[in-house]
């Protein structure tokens, strides 16, 4: 079952207090997307850090239903 | 450490840089695989390719290895540096070539 914008981004703020997070769909297929996520509770880490909080908060889903997830991440400024 | 795991942290000590894809080098059989590819022989590096399709066993072990959900991984002298994303974000801003020469690695085409 293909994952919404809206799951991915819910899953993502839940699993990341006061994540900012803007969702591109790269397909229109369900599981290609792009993910910019700006977060506080990146800061000082490094960027396979901060992409396995990502993939922590999606809780599985990434590699399975979800195929593909081009992600951007950073501290704010 | 079972039989994979050790394969896989012998695979990622033995060889300066391992990249674990879908695919070989030669016939990369994912778009993300086959960017890192091109990133790798576009910095001349010789490197190992890892196909996780051929054996099932690896494709999930070297998920569990490095805690990182998803292929193509790539690894330099026994760290993980990334997946297909990271990889060029370091590449375009010329992270990657720093971070090679600097394990001792000679890259062309340094930026």
């Amino acid at each position: 079952m293909p994952m919404s914008p809206g799951d991915i981004e819910d899953m993502i703020k839940s699993g990341i207090p006061g994540a900012r997070v803007t969702i591109r769909d790269l397909a229109g297929d369900g599981d290609h997307y792009a993910a910019e996520v700006v977060a506080e509770a990146f800061r000082g880490k490094t960027r396979v850090q901060q992409h396995q909080m990502v993939y922590e908060a999606l809780k599985g889903n990434m590699g399975g239903v979800l195929h593909a997830l081009a992600l951007q991440t950073s501290a704010p400024d | 450490m079972s039989g994979i795991n050790e394969f896989i942290d012998n695979e990622v000590k033995t060889n300066d840089v391992v990249v674990f894809m879908k695919g070989t080098p030669q016939f990369p059989q994912c778009g993300f695989s086959g960017q890192v590819v091109q990133i790798l022989d576009y910095l001349g590096l010789d490197y190992k390719g890892v196909n996780v399709l051929a054996d099932q066993e690896i494709r999930q072990g070297i998920k569990d290895y490095s805690n990182w959900p998803t292929i193509p991984q790539l690894y330099v002298k026994g760290e993980f540096v990334g997946g297909c994303d990271i990889i060029r974000e370091m590449f375009q801003s010329g992270e990657l070539q720093s971070h090679l020469t600097e394990k001792g690695i000679t890259v062309r085409g340094a930026a």
